[in-house]
């Protein structure tokens, strides 16, 4: 370091001053150790050698690569290749397992909910919801009211193929017709029917209602998908109509919208996405929700 | 001012010696060796940490089979504590939480009591460097030996002690950071494996590391660590106080200082003559470079050796010793103002402290001795945090964690109050006589169980009840209990 000319010794202390001034105010000299200097210097000449090394500086068509052809992609790539290897020999075993009795071995159930969970927050929770709740349009899968069914089976022919994705063969592919777009059905039929359909499920209808006018046009129109009854059909996806738990709400005008409009949701298949252990983990995490028949 | 007068403090003979540069070369200390008691009980200290760092590990422990038999091990990959016969799982670290709260508070203690005592007896890097010193002096010699030999150019001779010097403490510190990793594995196990290299590769770097963190702190930068890194010194000056003990030099005695013979000539003829007689000796076994005869400062470490130095001096011409002592500031205005000692020991904050310290100490204590080897945690199913079924009845799901730290399969029965076997289920597990789950749960592990708790549709008139979760081990018949919520809205 040069000698500032501008340094004085303080009287006061005996200590020299920087050379620095303020409104009469001097700076103490109080040295640093030098390493303290030298470690800053191997800082800087660290850091040149880190840019020139990895990744550092933005180019407009790109950006320096660096010597190590360090890389985050393929950083991660290796990640996932070393995950694989790691749940290699359980996930062998969920593969070679039937989903029955992965869910009644303690070792592989915890395994498969645990893989099932991390594939449902990645892949299922944009549409069925963080903790697989469903919101309007999409089941709430933690429930016991399936619309393709609810055993182990039936949820794994599910996730495989999806609903109504046409880019599956085997996909569930029935939908509701539009009665009241296609004019099967007159707004007021739509709306007699909508009284008899909400008492199916215990529900008061609303003053007036014809419930018997409701309930013929429900038995000529309706209960060939949805059953005399009203309790559905899995084999056709046509939800039961009697339970408290409703994809489309619960009200007069949710219901008239549905006979108005008809169709249902669509699930995209995810065989072909998701390996087969992936899928039987998923399956068995559903179906250990507590909604599983 | 001379660099080398020992009245100049070290800084200021620094800017003098270096023409006032914002960066200072740092002097290099030359600490003459000292005999006394307390050199003697650095010296017992020093071989007893640095005893129990380097041969801890190889200490066994019976804990029975499957466990491991080290008495102190930090097994990473399982992630377990053991202590002796004390036992931590992950989610027990509440218990390091206690042991740093105790640390600090005893630091603070020691302070009180008798300032940085840590700092010069305990502090790892007092006894690393004191080590190191002491090899040097073994090698190159004492203080004079060593000032005067490298003021000369260097010889062959010269060169190949210092090369013995550098290696002997390469030899310490590579020891130190073998010592370390072995608190992580086996340790007859992983000094076998070291030495065939099939250790892992994070062992020899460890190893590494501390090799050169030991060899540049305690070899090269010493005193330094304490003046510029340590954060110690700048919080111990706010937590002193005029009572507590610090090395002090008991200026009331020792001033005016004057040569031995003025000062004997001086008291023949009735003038005053202080007790120092400035032969500069409790400065030049210091470690830390300091003149203690200008007080208290941060770079002072309370080591004691100036003490000693100055014990023997005044021995030799007969004064009483400990002109240089663990004193009070208290003390030395109350002598000057003709009063006596006093030695309060017990003060709001010394008392403060060993009751705070006593009440941790024993929360601790008692946690840990009515810790049950059956442990449960819940987690309520936040989303949804209820769920309304077919038919209209309520549910509430739960994540039960039953933890077995026993070295025995146990089997389990999981009960949830006020509720009967009808309302409850658990995913993937058997059910007890009385028709709740049970479940299996292999030793020195944790199992989860989801647990399913339903009521009718007519449950919802309350919006929250409470919830116990009962476990209960059917071979110990150990309980544990968790309390939560059931929620219905």
């Amino acid at each position: 370091m040069s000698q500032d000319p501008h340094s004085t010794i303080d009287e006061a202390s005996g200590t020299s001053t920087t050379g620095h001034e303020w409104d009469g105010i001097k700076e103490l000299n109080t040295p640093l150790p030098l390493w303290w200097l030298y470690t800053f210097y191997a800082c800087i000449a660290f850091s040149v050698l880190y840019w020139i090394a990895y990744p550092a500086w933005p180019l407009i068509g790109g950006y320096t690569h660096g010597l190590l052809g360090w890389n985050s992609r393929t950083a991660v790539v290796g990640d996932l290749k070393n995950l694989q290897t790691l749940r290699g020999p359980m996930n062998a075993k969920i593969a070679k397992a039937s989903l029955k009795t992965i869910e009644n071995t303690p070792e592989l159930l915890a395994f498969a909910r645990a893989e099932g969970a991390a594939a449902f927050a990645q892949n299922c929770a944009p549409c069925h919801g963080a903790g697989a709740q469903g919101s309007y349009g999409y089941p709430n899968l933690n429930a016991n009211r399936w619309i393709w069914g609810g055993t182990l089976d039936e949820i794994h022919t599910t996730i495989e193929h999806g609903a109504r994705w046409t880019a599956d063969p085997d996909t569930h592919m029935m939908m509701m017709p539009a009665f009241g777009h296609d004019g099967i059905l007159k707004p007021e039929q739509i709306s007699e029917v909508a009284d008899y359909v909400r008492t199916l499920s215990g529900n008061k209808p609303s003053p007036g209602a014809d419930l018997a006018k409701g309930a013929k046009l429900f038995a000529d129109n309706c209960s060939a998908c949805h059953g005399p009854n009203g309790k559905g059909n899995i084999q056709i996806g046509a939800p039961n109509l009697t339970t408290k738990v409703w994809l489309y709400g619960p009200t007069k005008a949710d219901i008239m919208h549905r006979v108005e409009v008809g169709g249902g949701g669509t699930m995209p298949a995810w065989h072909g996405r998701l390996d087969e252990p992936t899928i039987k983990a998923l399956t068995v995490f559903v179906h250990s929700l507590g909604g599983g028949q | 001012m001379n660099a080398r007068d020992i009245r100049g403090t070290r800084r200021v003979a620094t800017v003098a010696a270096v023409d006032n540069s914002l960066y200072a070369a740092a002097p290099k200390i030359y600490p003459q060796s000292v005999h006394g008691t307390f050199r003697r009980i650095k010296w017992a200290l020093l071989v007893v940490t640095l005893g129990i760092y380097y041969f801890l590990p190889f200490l066994r422990f019976d804990r029975g089979p499957n466990e491991p038999d080290q008495a102190v091990l930090v097994d990473l990959a399982h992630r377990r504590f053991y202590f002796f016969f004390i036992e931590i799982w992950p989610q027990e670290v509440y218990y390091f939480t206690g042991l740093l709260i105790l640390a600090a508070l005893i630091l603070f203690l020691m302070n009180a009591v008798a300032g940085r005592v840590w700092c010069g007896y305990l502090c790892p890097q007092t006894v690393w460097t004191d080590l190191f010193r002491a090899v040097e002096r073994l090698i190159e010699g004492d203080r004079r030996e060593r000032i005067h030999n490298d003021a000369l150019p260097l010889t062959a001779e010269r060169l190949a002690r210092k090369a013995l010097k550098h290696f002997v403490w390469l030899m310490i510190a590579w020891w130190t950071g073998g010592a370390w990793v072995l608190y992580f594995a086996d340790a007859p196990t992983l000094v076998r494996e070291l030495a065939t290299f099939q250790a892992p590769a994070i062992a020899y770097i460890s190893i590494g590391i501390l090799t050169f963190t030991t060899y540049a702190l305690a070899g090269h930068m010493r005193e330094q660590v304490c003046i510029y890194m340590c954060p110690w010194p700048r919080i111990q000056a706010a937590l002193t106080d005029e009572n507590a003990l610090n090395v002090t030099y008991r200026y009331d005695r020792g001033e005016p200082r004057t040569s031995l013979k003025k000062a004997e000539v001086l008291r023949a003829t009735g003038g005053r003559a202080g007790d120092c007689v400035d032969c500069g000796q409790c400065a030049a076994v210091c470690p830390m470079g300091v003149d203690i005869r200008r007080g208290a400062g941060l770079d002072c470490i309370q080591c004691g050796l100036c003490i000693d130095a100055c014990d023997t001096v005044m021995n030799k011409i007969g004064r009483p010793p400990r002109l240089i002592a663990y004193d009070t500031d208290v003390n030395i205005k109350r002598r000057l103002a003709g009063l006596g000692n006093v030695y309060r020991l017990l003060r709001t904050r010394t008392v403060l402290y060993t009751v705070l310290i006593a009440v941790i100490g024993a929360i601790m204590l008692t946690s840990l001795a009515t810790r049950n080897n059956l442990g449960v945690a819940v987690m309520h199913d936040r989303n949804p945090l209820y769920l309304q079924l077919a038919d209209g009845s309520i549910r509430n799901a739960y994540m039960v964690r039953i933890l077995n730290h026993t070295t025995a399969t146990s089997s389990y029965v999981l009960k949830v109050k006020p509720f009967t076997p009808a309302n409850v289920t658990a995913i993937g597990t058997g059910k007890s006589k009385d028709g709740w789950p049970k479940v299996e749960i292999g030793p020195d592990q944790t199992y989860e169980l989801r647990v399913l708790v339903t009521l009718p549709a007519s449950a919802s008139s309350v919006a929250s009840r409470d919830i116990t979760f009962q476990i209960i081990n059917k071979t110990s018949s150990q309980i544990a209990t968790a309390r939560d919520h059931f929620l219905t809205r």
